[in-house]
């Protein structure tokens, strides 16, 4: 052969070898490690829930959901690597591999958890899809949407939802699906569309950005479950554990009345759920999901428990204004419930 | 060592693996074994994911019931299937591209012939409409329609009313639509049979020009035949067609035909875009035909609109159509940018098929395979009109 040829042959046949020996399979967590963040699939522009503010920086939330497995992980909450997503793009990517971790107010159905890949981890946020109206057409409820033109976010389980509701009730309406969610809100505060329907936590956020807040109204009704969660693929166990675990350390920590601003004090205390909690003394729940046997303390230390998390964000003190009502834990009125570190 | 064979010199026979055939003949070889073996474990990779995942594969979601509603001008419900709603998608991208691409071929014939105008003011305004619009991104210009039709005309309570039955408003265009009573067909057949007619006429009176130089003024007979068949037909079959009227109700107005604001600033704003991309290439076509043309036009004496129509756009066309062909096809790709104003178009449809079922992949196929069939039967047309009117050369 002649040298010119030499050259071109070898290196077919390295890329060709190199090609069929690359999927050797890692875990999520060492991958995550290795490359010394996560990467989280959140939503565009949802205030309260995934939302950058003018600096650019994402906060929410969802995004807080994001850097508790940051925390628990890495110790820190802050590495993470934010990727926003619609709602027609949050699915493929996670499916992709795209992102490590969807928590994008995203409804926990039995076909996401099915036929397309994915696990839920857990429930961060019961809600429900609703309603609002200009408040100048002098609607008080839902089943007076006869014949109007309602704006939906394409993609999304609210298409679906919207449909069955109207079918069940024999109303006709014209459906009006953008994909895009500065687009529909845009499109509904133009007057293009009589209604814009998602889940009432959306519908909270959605108001504040429209022109004229007061103009609108959220109309009392809720036509269907929506349980929010964060989201994993199926094919990593360990990884979804972690996720759901972390979950719910949140909601324990508030349980047993752990707060960020207490939870050195506690580091102290004679409560053996409280020392399982936070791994004080031989207690080491995190080395069973691959983690550091602080890692529910790094999580409270960093953000707080699900209570703070919810009031930082969503909370009356915020522009959403909402209350916990069934999302309070259970043992005070709401159905939030943390399944036991033991 | 060569061998001399009746004066004819031929290279010695060396081993099988340096004759150059047999080692051309391997390279091609092995270079499609090897692609079809790379497709290969792309396609089993992809299954095997897919099952390990749990993901739904195959085409068989395409029989599942939709379970939600879109606008589009096929009447699919939420009980209709994802094969169904993709189909009334791919008509709604078919009919957009179809009236954009009417649209933009005479806006763009007219902008470009008058970018060559003596007018000072003609050429510049048309000058000015090209470079703007064709340094802007298409997506922008979608949405600078959409944004301003919807701001521009009044909301659905205080709809502009243009007649008995026509109104307009940021919802759309109202007006009535026509039902077709049970005698129709007759209708339609006599018209056909008075367009044959009037084409007839028009084609006996060519060939007397040709023979005999007289002329005939054909156009009006043509017209008169087939308005006046159609008509009659009509009335005797006593009316056969009523109107839907649209009647306002609490928040819309139902009934009758609507043009909504977003096909029609998706038209507009496609038609407007691409002509300024057409207008180019009927410049470059008409300053193509040599100017000797145009003199010996005007020796002859034809007047400027005789000379562009006879003379010099039948020659402009050969080096038109090929660039226009592929104007036509942007456009039909540019209508996926539908999904950026809610209107259901096959992407925007898709999205909606995509993300309840999960088969990313099956969806993404059918995509490209609708776009690629749309755009082949569009080239093949460009071909065959390009073909026809392809000037022989002598």
């Amino acid at each position: 052969m002649l040298k010119h040829q030499f050259l071109p042959i070898v290196a077919g046949a390295v890329l060709a070898v190199g090609a069929l020996t690359a999927t050797a399979f890692a875990g999520t967590l060492d991958d995550v490690k290795a490359k010394g963040f996560v990467q989280c699939g959140v939503n565009t522009g949802l205030p309260g829930f995934g939302n950058p503010d003018s600096t650019g920086k994402y906060t929410g939330f969802d995004v807080d959901y994001c850097r508790a497995v940051s925390a628990a992980i890495f110790g820190d909450p802050d590495k993470v690597k934010y990727t926003p997503l619609d709602g027609t793009e949050r699915f493929p990517a996670l499916q992709s591999g795209e992102v490590d971790m969807l928590v994008r107010n995203t409804t926990w159905t039995m076909s996401r958890d099915t036929t397309l890949g994915f696990t839920f981890a857990g429930v961060n946020y019961y809600d429900g899809v609703g309603f609002m109206v200009h408040k100048s057409l002098g609607v008080a409820h839902v089943d007076e949407l006869k014949g109007a033109t309602i704006c939906v976010q394409g993609g999304t389980d609210t298409v679906t939802g919207l449909a069955d509701y109207f079918k069940k009730k024999g109303l006709d309406y014209t459906p009006l699906v953008i994909d895009k969610l500065a687009d529909v809100n845009a499109a509904y505060d133009s007057g293009r569309c009589d209604a814009l329907t998602t889940d009432r936590s959306g519908l909270a956020a959605n108001r504040l950005q429209m022109k004229n807040p007061d103009d609108h109204i959220i109309l009392p009704e809720i036509i269907s479950q929506e349980p929010l969660g964060p989201a994993v693929r199926n094919n990593d166990v360990q990884w979804f554990q972690i996720v759901k675990w972390v979950s719910n350390a949140l909601l324990d920590a508030e349980y047993l009345g752990v707060t960020q601003a207490n939870v050195d004090d506690m580091l102290k205390s004679d409560d053996s759920a409280i020392q399982r909690l936070l791994g004080v003394g031989d207690n080491d729940f995190g080395k069973s999901i691959g983690l550091d046997a602080k890692w529910a303390y790094n999580i409270v230390k960093s953000l707080g428990n699900y209570g703070e998390v919810y009031e930082r964000n969503l909370g009356l003190s915020t522009p959403m204004q909402l209350a916990r009502g069934i999302n309070a834990q259970w043992n005070n009125g709401g159905i939030q419930y943390g399944i036991p570190i033991l | 060592m060569a061998v001399i064979e009746a004066g004819r010199i031929r290279p010695s026979r060396d081993s099988w693996w340096n004759n150059p055939a047999v080692r051309g003949i391997a390279y091609q070889v092995i270079l499609i074994v090897a692609i079809l073996a790379f497709g290969g474990w792309i396609a089993n990779n992809t299954v095997t994911n897919l099952r390990e995942r749990g993901i739904a594969s195959g085409f068989g979601f395409l029989g599942q019931r939709a379970g939600f509603d879109m606008t589009t001008l096929l009447p699919v419900t939420s009980d209709s299937t994802y094969g169904e709603m993709l189909v009334a998608g791919l008509v709604d991208t078919i009919v957009v591209s179809f009236f954009a691409i009417v649209l933009a071929t005479i806006l763009g014939l007219i902008v470009g012939i008058a970018r060559l105008s003596s007018n000072w003011l003609v050429r510049t305004i048309a000058t000015i409409y090209v470079e703007v619009l064709r340094n802007i991104p298409p997506l922008l210009v979608i949405l600078f329609w959409y944004l301003a039709v919807i701001a521009a005309f009044p909301s659905i309570r205080e709809a502009i009313q243009l007649g008995p039955d026509f109104s307009l408003s940021n919802r759309g265009i109202f007006m009535p639509r026509p039902v077709f009573g049970a005698n129709f067909h007759y209708v339609l057949i006599a018209f056909v049979i008075s367009l044959i007619v009037a084409w007839a006429v028009r084609r006996w009176a060519h060939a007397r020009h040709m023979a005999t130089g007289k002329t005939f003024h054909s156009g009006w007979l043509a017209l008169g035949i087939v308005v006046v068949v159609t008509l009659a037909v009509y009335f005797m079959t006593g009316d056969p067609l009523t109107f839907e009227v649209p009647v306002k109700t609490r928040f819309n107005i139902n009934g009758g035909w609507t043009v909504s604001p977003e096909f029609a600033s998706l038209l507009f704003a496609l038609g407007v875009y691409t002509a300024s991309f057409i207008a180019e290439i009927v410049r470059s076509g008409i300053l193509a035909v040599s100017h000797g043309q145009t003199e010996a036009a005007r020796a002859l004496g034809l007047k400027q609109g005789q000379l562009t129509r006879l003379v010099v756009l039948p020659q402009a066309l050969r080096v038109i159509i090929p660039p226009l062909s592929s104007e036509y096809l942007n456009i039909t790709k540019n209508s996926s940018l539908a999904v950026a104003i809610g209107y259901a178009d096959l992407v925007s449809v898709g999205n909606n098929v995509l993300n309840p079922t999960g088969q990313s992949i099956e969806v993404v196929l059918i995509w490209m395979l609708f776009y690629l069939g749309i755009s082949v039967v569009i080239s093949f047309a460009m071909n065959v009109f390009n073909a026809r009117i392809a000037l022989t050369e002598r």
